[in-house]
């Protein structure tokens, strides 16, 4: 249950931002950031017993629906948590820096804050629907952060492709979710992995399959919806390096872990992550070796790197697991550093181009030094973790057949890394001086290298000592992963096996591409227009979506009453007359002789006010006329004992003559602007639509489609409800929610109301004046 | 409109149709009646007053804006439905109070289903005032 605690608190902390931020303005960042570490500092302390003792909880939410809010925090979720809380913490306390002085920022913290806390939702829940719905929090919290910058359009654009690209995967993930549902009969994830399931067989799992792996591959940004992740960059540093590396590009590839026993082991599985996987992996690597922009080589070597862990996901034995877990954290580690330098860089010279960043490291020394520590990590030199990571990645042993191919296919990957870790790492820092940037180079202060110091150290730290850091919580990560006791052992030395001829050839191939680093930068920009050609087909599919919605609003919203009428009436009409034939036709007994002489007075009424109704020559006549078809309707409602409607009817009736009144002086002169034809066609059609509605009324009388619900409300009108109005208590009690929802609509209608006529008024002032 | 008749007696119906409007608010738990109709009732009073003299008169005796009227029914009548849900009953169940006597008005019956249909009457009130109040701000 503590872990709600925690996402409650992070909420709070989310709510309370902007006035924390106001009253402190310097230290906010690093007073919001408390929180997220004494989160991380209670979870460190659960690391020891994780796998015997998983937190859980439960609160009742919808039990009808199945929807409570439960959570399940074995080793992976513990794992995941960690990595949210503490590389969150950093976050806040880095970008009170690099946003200082931003006049946004206080808003900046509520978004940080309040994905910091649906994304720890994501990796914690038990619950499907909770899943789902951290999941879409994840998706919108990171909108409002990709789109941070919002003065600038294209910012936003690329905010909504995020958010499209994410929102697609998210309506596909609840697809499966629910179709998942159905196949295991259990809401709950820890029932469903301990029942040992696997819905292989089950007639719904190509289905589910495909629809998780939609909705994983959108978040992780797998081809071919990779497209959004590098688009992503618009947002400021900081987000980049939480968003876009460390935490929410690992949901999809965490989901697919979660469910890996569930959904896994087959070999459409297989062949997919695989296969999807690699060309990730290929598409962010070589992509990354053209770009000049800090940033955008990191966001393509995320991009190769979650290819990589899909296509170990793909691989689905426990190595390979186990190394994707080595990836996963190690890359949380190197990646989020370096995007934080790369802040750095960029926040106190005042470029990320890396042909004008060139010798950095006597301006900023600390910087160069973590940045090195991250490269050296990234690039998987001994003795840094990312040298774990690699060595157990090619320990696999690949099976002969087409599994073969992958494993050059990594290590091609792996040398690109290799040589981007260090045109990230190393280029800026060293080399001749330049004075090539638009601010002087200098160091930035402790909140800003703070962070990042903490996390590339501990890339060396886990990489010197593997077994007493973290082998264990990466262990029984894997175990709870797989459902199956899995042991492991890291170790930076395995002695002279092929997994270390393998790496040798790697750091060696890498070396080569970041001598050569130059001469792939120059075809940067003519190819990039060519190259993005998924960007373009999703502004292809979006500007259609826009042209479509555009046609069909044209054609509905002609802007002409008569239309609109002749649409609503024709629907109307039509749904009436398809009820009339399915319920056996038309009604065949209706008594008139009942009618006593007050109805027949009524009717008269009516009948005759409605000939200046339609046949009046000024609005006036036309006005009184209607009102009095409305006073003849109300005589009706008082003779059948409905007091209530006939009250309201009178009331309505009233003030609608007034307002009508009102409005009349200011309308143009009364004409006919209807043809002879019009006229015909309108009369023949309302002649048919009053006919189908009183058949509608008639046959009402004769069908009963349910058992009336009037007895059961008369009977709890006042037993339950304390009211002897059956009318005024199905207002205000059975059915208030619906009466809240109508009341909501009259306020709103009001409010637009008030919007249009204001506007106009306000504009003509404003012409008059000039 | 200049009527002497009708700026004479707007001025002593408003305070009528506001009474009227309150018994008919009140009593619609029971007989025919309740918030709606007395919201439109409340409405009357002061449409009758803008028409005799000026809008701007109905504003000045109303003293708070149509808006906030509104605003403030919407949520009376969303608080009506909290305060079942802090018993530990689903949102918008009814709560009652014991009976007890008044005099002149007699056995009083108090319950949330009554304070939203107050939040209905204000609502609709401000609807309809705040329609109106705009309708007859423009000018040409």
């Amino acid at each position: 249950m503590e872990i709600f605690w925690i996402i409650l608190g992070i909420l709070l902390g989310a709510l309370s931002a902007t006035t924390v931020h106001r009253v402190s303005a310097m230290y906010s960042g690093r007073l919001l950031a408390c929180i997220p570490a004494t989160g991380f500092m209670w979870l460190l302390t659960r690391v020891p017993d994780i796998h015997d003792h998983p937190l859980q909880g439960s609160i009742s939410w919808f039990p009808q629906l199945g929807a409570d809010l439960s959570f399940h925090v074995d080793a992976l979720g513990l794992l995941m948590a960690l990595l949210i809380t503490g590389i969150g913490a950093i976050i806040l306390a880095y970008s009170g820096d690099y946003l200082k002085g931003d006049s946004q920022q206080g808003r900046f913290f509520v978004f940080l804050m309040v994905f910091m806390a649906s994304m720890l939702g994501v990796v914690t829940a038990d619950n499907l629907i909770l899943l789902f719905v951290f999941w879409e929090l994840t998706s919108v919290s990171s909108y409002l952060l990709i789109g941070y910058y919002h003065e600038s359009a294209e910012s936003r654009w690329k905010a909504l492709q995020a958010l499209l690209v994410t929102g697609l995967g998210g309506a596909a993930m609840m697809g499966g979710l629910i179709l998942l549902n159905r196949a295991s009969g259990t809401w709950t994830i820890s029932e469903m992995l301990n029942s040992g399931l696997s819905i292989a067989e089950h007639a719904y799992y190509p289905a589910i399959v495909t629809l998780f792996i939609i909705g994983a591959f959108t978040k992780s940004a797998q081809f071919p919806f990779h497209f959004w992740l590098p688009n992503a960059m618009a947002a400021p540093t900081p987000v980049s390096a939480y968003l876009h590396s460390a935490t929410m590009v690992k949901a999809g590839v965490f989901l697919l872990l979660r469910f890996t026993p569930v959904l896994g082991g087959t070999s459409a599985w297989m062949i997919t992550l695989t296969g999807f996987g690699s060309i990730t992996m290929l598409i962010g690597a070589v992509n990354g070796l053209r770009q000049t922009d800090l940033k955008k080589i990191l966001a393509y070597t995320t991009l190769s790197v979650l290819g990589m862990l899909v296509l170990l996901i793909g691989l689905g034995t426990p190595t390979a697991i186990a190394s994707a877990m080595l990836l996963l954290t190690g890359h949380a580690l190197y990646k989020a550093t370096l995007f934080l330098t790369s802040g750095i860089i960029d926040h106190e010279t005042g470029t990320r181009d890396l042909q004008r960043l060139r010798g950095l490291r006597r301006a900023m020394p600390i910087t160069a030094a973590i940045a090195g520590l991250a490269a050296l990590s990234k690039a998987g030199l001994p003795p840094f973790f990312g040298f774990i990571g690699k060595e157990s990645i090619y320990s696999i042993g690949f099976a002969p057949g087409a599994m073969v191919a992958i494993l050059p296919m990594i290590m091609l990957a792996n040398m690109i890394m290799f040589a981007l870790a260090l045109s990230t790492g190393f280029h800026p820092f060293h080399g001749a001086v330049t004075s090539d940037t638009p601010k002087s180079p200098h160091e930035a202060g402790p909140a800003m290298y703070l962070g990042p110091l903490i996390l590339s150290v501990l890339g060396l730290v886990f990489g010197l000592l593997p077994g007493i850091t973290v082998e264990s919580l990466i262990g029984s990560a894997v175990t709870s992963i797989l459902s199956t006791e899995t042991d492991i052992h890291l170790s930076v030395w395995h002695g002279f096996n092929v997994p270390l001829l393998l790496s040798i050839a790697t750091i060696a191939g890498g070396v080569v591409l970041y001598r050569m680093r130059v001469c792939f930068w120059s075809k940067a920009d003519e190819s990039d227009r060519r190259r993005l050609s998924f960007d373009r087909i999703y502004t292809f599919i979006f500007n259609g979506f826009v042209a479509v919605a555009k046609c069909q609003t044209r054609i509905l919203q002609s802007g002409y009453l008569r239309n609109y009428f002749i649409i609503i009436l024709s629907v109307t009409g039509a749904m009436i007359a398809f009820n009339l034939i399915a319920l056996g036709g038309l009604p065949r007994t209706f008594n008139i002789r009942d009618a006593k002489i007050l109805d027949w007075a009524a009717c008269i009424i009516i009948m005759a006010s409605l000939y200046p109704a339609i046949f009046g020559r000024s609005r006036m006549t036309v006005l009184i006329a209607l009102g009095a078809v409305g006073f003849g309707v109300t005589m009706i409602f008082i003779l059948h004992g409905a007091p209530d409607l006939a009250i309201t009817q009178i009331v309505v009736e009233t003030l609608t003559v007034v307002l009508f009144m009102l409005a009349i002086y200011r309308l143009p002169n009364f004409r006919s602007h209807s043809t002879r034809n019009m006229r015909f066609f309108d009369s023949v059609f309302s002649g048919i639509a009053g006919l189908l509605v009183t058949l509608c009324v008639l046959k009402a009388q004769h069908v009963k489609l349910a058992p009336s619900v009037s007895n059961q409300y008369s009977e709890w009108s006042y037993s339950l409800a304390h009211g002897k109005n059956i009318v005024n208590v199905i207002l205000v009690d059975f059915r208030a929610l619906d009466t809240m929802g109508e009341i909501s609509v009259l306020a709103i209608s009001s409010i637009g109301i008030m919007t249009l006529v204001l506007t106009r008024t306000r504009k003509r002032r404003m012409e008059k004046q000039e | 409109m200049t009527s002497l008749i009708l700026r004479a007696t707007a001025r002593s119906l408003l305070p009528v149709l506001l009474l009227f409007s309150w018994i008919i608010l009140y009593r619609g738990h029971n007989l025919p009646g309740g918030g709606f109709i007395g919201g439109l009732t409340a409405a009357a009073g002061f449409i009758i007053v803008g028409l005799s003299e000026d809008i701007e008169q109905a504003k000045r005796i109303l003293r708070i804006s149509p808006l906030s009227l509104m605003a403030v029914g919407l949520l009376t009548a969303a608080l009506s439905g909290v305060i079942g849900v802090m018993t530990g009953a689903p949102f918008m169940t009814g709560i009652w109070l014991n009976t007890f006597e008044m005099p002149v008005v007699g056995t009083i019956h108090l319950g949330t289903p009554m304070l939203f249909d107050v939040g209905v009457y204000l609502a609709v009130c401000g609807f309809s005032l705040n329609t109106l109040f705009t309708l007859s701000e423009t000018e040409d």
